[in-house]
């Protein structure tokens, strides 16, 4: 851990904040992708048993 | 081979489905890279102590929230010309992560001012362009969701696209349009910035590096995100039509 002086609250904050928003968007968008994924095979499975 | 090939979505899917895993390792890769390069292995600022690291994450974020937004503009506008549903839904994909990252770069800006300005928050041109460019941002994606149609609600979000880019542009020149205000100039921008006589103003190369690479994981992280909900957008799409089909049949 490098040594951040007075402002070691703010540059963690600022990682921490920015870190956990970018994991989250990233993490919001595989997951939508795979459920929506996982839907469609659903669909085209039921149309090709018909 | 012509570009407009791929706004076949059966095409658009078998590139973008051999190109993602690629794209995602790279963008990974050099953004740990650059992140732990600028936070662990560069020295602090002899004005600004160690919020100089900030600039490792505020300066790619707020590049990528306005580019987002001219991205968005040139898909929308090939939607208005051209009638391509991909670049209509690549245009809706991009404006999540465009948000995310004028989020980002509001959030470290204010942790950033509050120690060098004193404030966390002043009504300075670039901050207030930011601030409703975010506003932009939320409205396109709420216009997106309100509007059944889908067709109806890529033609007004074009049009609400070219409204708001009024703001991404004040965003990124506010600096030069009105001289006044807390927030500085361009750093990087600057011909001299990195090779200029003037030490004083010079970005050094110690900072300038690993900024360069964290810009560069941006990028790739955005054309990562880009690909992949423009792949959800698609296969919504097709599921939409599908369930209609069950429906009527």
């Amino acid at each position: 851990m490098p040594e951040l002086g007075d402002y070691a609250f703010e540059v963690l904050l600022a990682y921490g904040v920015s870190i956990a928003l970018i994991l989250a968007l990233v993490g919001a968008s595989i997951w939508r992708a795979k459920r929506v994924t996982r839907a469609l095979r659903e669909i085209e499975a039921r149309r090709d048993q018909s | 081979m012509s570009l407009w090939e791929y706004a076949n979505p059966v095409k658009f899917m078998r590139l973008s489905g051999a190109v993602l895993p690629w794209v995602s390792v790279l963008a990974g890769v050099s953004i740990t890279a650059a992140l732990f390069w600028g936070f662990f292995l560069t020295p602090d600022d002899f004005k600004q102590g160690s919020t100089v690291k900030i600039i490792f994450i505020h300066v790619p974020a707020a590049m990528l929230a306005i580019n987002a937004w001219f991205m968005m503009l040139v898909a929308s506008l090939i939607w208005v010309i051209r009638r391509h549903h991909v670049s209509a839904l690549a245009a809706r994909a991009a404006a999540p992560i465009g948000f995310v990252m004028t989020l980002v770069a509001l959030i470290t800006g204010a942790v950033w001012g509050q120690p060098m300005w004193g404030t966390w928050w002043a009504w300075d041109p670039r901050l207030t362009s930011f601030l409703i460019l975010a506003l932009f941002y939320l409205g396109y994606m709420a216009l997106w969701e309100a509007v059944e149609n889908p067709d109806t609600a890529a033609d007004l979000t074009s049009v609400l696209c070219l409204v708001g880019t009024v703001f991404a542009i004040l965003s990124r020149y506010a600096v030069n349009f009105w001289n006044q205000g807390l927030h500085q100039g361009a750093s990087i921008g600057r011909v001299d910035a990195v090779t200029g006589a003037d030490t004083a103003e010079k970005v050094s190369n110690v900072y300038f590096y690993p900024l360069a690479l964290s810009i560069l994981g941006f990028f790739l992280l955005f054309v990562m995100l880009v690909l992949l909900r423009t792949r959800t957008e698609i296969r919504v799409r097709r599921t939409s039509a599908l369930l209609a089909r069950e429906r009527i049949g």
